[in-house]
């Protein structure tokens, strides 16, 4: 297996004052082609990790290496090639002034050729599904065609991994469910390793792997199923909400973490 | 703010919309320089005629241009005034001393009235038919020759393009603000003047609040998007220059030689 | 106090810059009773948001009246008719947290109030109580609203609004950017509040879930005119027209649905809740 990410021992703290480090000795690796969700509640440390993957923040301890190639000041330029972020605010992050000046945002600061630049960007807008909005200025975009906009911009980079800070949090449910399918297909298409911090729980059910944090350390982690039945704080899907509530009254559920199929399965005996 | 029209794009498709901003800023500036050799009634006729002309391929009413020089008129008959009371020469109409009406001030006058009345319409055609973006583009490309001088020309454009981008942004909240405080109970325009003044802290303060952030979350998204200031950049949006823009160049020039023969007669 | 709200024939018209939308409102007949909950759904620029700035005067019809208790807002009003009205509608804007500006939380919570003639010292209760309401210790009155976290901001900022007493209350997407629990804490504390205060209450949302879970009556915008207002049961139970407006079930409906086309027994009632459906489903004998 190709290690696309390997953390190591991260260590930061945000304010030297407190004695308590905003995230403490993280340690974790992604694979080429997974989809890793990083779950956790404010302030569990989940944003302040996606600042020091960019190298945006320079962790006190612990070393993060992408593609084998580790984060120092002078490779941060060439990891953030590597790792495509994208933020919570979908109008904050949209710096182009139509839709395909900012996928070409990315791509001029490379000081790429034109035509070369022309060939990226119209790849980036179909992967998206945002061809026919190329000449669009941000103010007739929905929050949702932002957000799109902002991974097409991400993915003009040709990056190893897509990492989504928060990136559905302003979106409207029916935008969240577009986009999820739409990162799906991607992963698929363009084997794309996918890391994504997050609420929301259809974004953590999809994925392969989850890690659980909790005031700046790594708690748990392993598949959605075995995430959802052990972490009985975290909201699971509908369909395992609804096998817990018929187990507290009494009816004879399986034990075991159900999915909306298995339940409509076992409803239907 | 409604009233301002120079300065604002009108959307649309004309022969104008299409021209580089390049010719067009040229032509502009070119322009003022060339109102200033008509000296003849027969020369103002010319560019009067030319430029209505121009005001016409635009495709936009005569009457925004009109309301375009609305909130520079008294500036305007000001000035114009002051070339009827003052100037003397040829017949004098009327004499109370200092002052005089006079042919070569009525004339004057009104020199002065066309030559701002022209300028206004005519730099008010190039913004309405040309993107703000645009114009930037187009005055960075100009300006590039500044590199040399170590004016960091390609910063500036990029700073003011992101400036433009962030406009309507700016716009909604404010107006969103506005509204909160005013569903609070806010009455903006009443009272005395510190009592206005107090009504805006409300408004500036979350402003100023959102825009910092805002900046913040700018600057990590173009950070991460490789953004480096002072490293070579290449743009994606291309200027295009075409046989077209060389020709209204031209035709700039013809009209300057026109008045110039007009003016030695 | 009772509170009943009246649209007849609002047409509305916005001017921002150079750009004239063409009524935004059109011709708009409503009639929500006191006591209620409302959800206001619709796509993005369907008028939800135009139809809030109305009952609080901040948009004026062009055309009809908007009847708020007994004041009416049309064309031409006195100053004083939207003092009046402000008063008695609590408007929470999205993002509410971006109108907080005050030196302290106390001071931002009873700007509200003290706008609308009450006394400071009076306003001071109100804020210690109503800070207590939205879930926070009485400590934070003194601190900065600045130095707060996202999600006490947003409550900070809901308790402005509480302070003011009003009859009815309007609120544009209260958990929108927050996480699902801090999401849920904030409907919870509408609810109680609004229960408590029997309060008329109109709440724009995307979330079918919010709609299923909290409102009696859904109101359905598009082009700028109410195209439906119903009771919620009702409005999920036909399905095929909720598709074509292209708006979601709620998961327990969806999952009602599901059921019954699977195992071809039907469930007695429309299941809006969780707790319905699980309820139903012991009652007919299928867990």
């Amino acid at each position: 297996m190709v290690q696309q990410l390997e953390v190591e021992n991260l260590t930061f703290q945000h304010d030297q004052r407190l004695n308590s480090k905003t995230l403490s000795n993280v340690s974790f690796t992604v694979q080429k082609g997974e989809w890793l969700a990083i779950i956790g509640h404010n302030g569990s440390g989940k944003s302040t990790l996606a600042q020091l993957l960019v190298g945006l923040l320079v962790p006190e301890n612990g070393q993060i290496s992408a593609d084998g190639l580790i984060m120092t000041e002078d490779t941060k330029w060439e990891i953030r090639r590597k790792i495509g972020l994208v933020f919570q605010n979908p109008e904050n992050q949209f710096i182009g002034s139509t839709v395909q000046d900012d996928v070409a945002f990315g791509l001029e600061n490379l000081n790429m050729s034109y035509n070369e630049m022309k060939i990226r960007v119209d790849e980036a807008l179909e992967m998206v599904n945002m061809t026919r909005f190329r000449f669009h200025e941000p103010t007739n975009l929905s929050g949702g065609q932002m957000q799109r906009v902002a991974i097409a911009g991400a993915l003009a980079l040709k990056p190893s991994i897509l990492l989504l800070d928060e990136a559905f949090v302003m979106l409207d449910p029916l935008s969240r469910k577009d986009l999820l399918e739409t990162l799906e297909n991607l992963k698929i298409t363009e084997d794309l390793t996918i890391i994504s911090i997050t609420h929301d729980v259809n974004e953590t059910a999809v994925s392969d792997r989850v890690l659980v944090m909790e005031s700046g350390e790594v708690v748990n982690s392993g598949s959605p199923e075995e995430i959802f039945l052990a972490e009985q704080a975290i909201d699971p899907p509908f369909a395992e909400q609804l096998r817990r509530d018929l187990m507290a009254k009494g009816r004879s559920v399986p034990e075991t973490y159900m999915t909306e199929r298995e339940m409509l399965g076992w409803l239907c005996k | 703010m409604n009233k301002l029209i120079l300065g604002r794009y009108f959307p649309g498709d004309s022969w104008l919309h299409r021209l580089d901003p390049r010719s067009k800023l040229i032509a502009g500036v070119a322009f003022i320089f060339i109102i200033f050799l008509a000296d003849s009634l027969q020369a103002f006729a010319l560019l009067w005629v030319f430029t209505l002309f121009v005001m016409r391929l635009s495709g936009v009413g005569f009457r925004t241009y009109v309301r375009g020089v609305r909130p520079l008129i008294w500036l305007i008959l000001f000035a114009t005034l002051m070339q009827m009371l003052f100037r003397t020469g040829g017949a004098t109409f009327v004499d109370w001393g200092p002052i005089t009406i006079s042919e070569y001030g009525i004339i004057n006058g009104f020199y002065v009235f066309c030559r701002f009345v022209l300028i206004i319409f005519f730099s008010t055609v190039v913004t309405l038919t040309t993107k703000p973006i645009d114009l930037t583009d187009g005055i960075g490309s100009l300006l590039r020759p500044l590199r040399k001088l170590k004016v960091p020309v390609d910063e500036l454009a990029l700073m003011l393009s992101i400036s433009l981008r962030f406009i309507p942004n700016l716009m909604d909240e404010t107006q969103r603000i506005m509204d909160a405080q005013r569903a609070r109970g806010t009455q903006f325009g009443e009272g005395s003047l510190i009592q206005q003044m107090k009504t805006l802290v409300p408004i500036f303060l979350p402003l100023f609040a959102s825009s910092l952030n805002r900046a913040e979350d700018m600057a990590n998204a173009m950070e991460v998007r490789g953004y480096q200031s002072g490293t070579k950049r290449s743009t994606f949006r291309q200027l295009s220059w075409k046989r077209i823009d060389t020709a209204s160049l031209f035709i700039m020039v013809v009209l300057a030689g026109v008045l110039l023969v007009v003016r030695t007669i | 106090m009772a509170m009943q709200v009246k649209f007849h024939n609002v047409a509305a018209d916005y001017k921002l810059g150079p750009i004239r939308q063409s009524f935004v409102l059109q011709s708009v007949n409503l009639a929500i009773s006191s006591g209620t909950f409302s959800a206001v759904i619709g796509p993005t620029g369907s008028g939800k948001s135009s139809l809030l700035k109305v009952l609080n005067g901040l948009l004026v019809p062009k055309q009809g009246q908007a009847h708020i208790g007994d004041q009416v807002i049309e064309k031409e009003n006195d100053k004083h008719v939207y003092k009046e009205v402000r008063k008695r509608v609590g408007m929470v804007f999205q993002f509410p947290e971006s109108q907080l500006f005050a030196e302290t939380v106390l001071q931002d919570i009873c700007f509200g109030p003290i706008n609308f003639g009450v006394p400071f010292e009076e306003a001071k209760k109100l804020a210690s109580d109503v800070i207590e309401q939205v879930g926070l210790e009485q400590d934070i009155l003194t601190k900065s609203p600045f130095s707060l976290s996202g999600g006490q901001k947003r409550r900070v900022a809901i308790a402005g609004i509480l302070a003011m007493n009003p009859d009815i209350l309007v609120l544009d997407e209260p958990g929108a950017g927050l996480d699902p629990k801090g999401k849920a804490e904030i409907m919870s504390l509408i609810l109680n509040w609004h229960r408590k205060k029997e309060m008329t209450t109109l709440l724009v949302t995307h979330d079918m879930e919010d709609v299923a879970h909290y409102a009696d009556e859904v109101i359905v915008m598009e082009n700028g005119s109410v195209v439906m207002h119903e009771e919620v049961r009702d409005f999920f139970s036909d399905d095929q027209r909720l598709e074509k407006w292209s708006l979601e079930l709620p998961n327990a409906r969806r999952f009602q649905l599901k059921v019954e086309q699977d195992t071809g027994v039907k469930l007695p009632n429309i299941c809006l809740t969780k707790n319905e459906l699980v309820e139903a489903l012991i009652k007919v004998g299928l867990a």
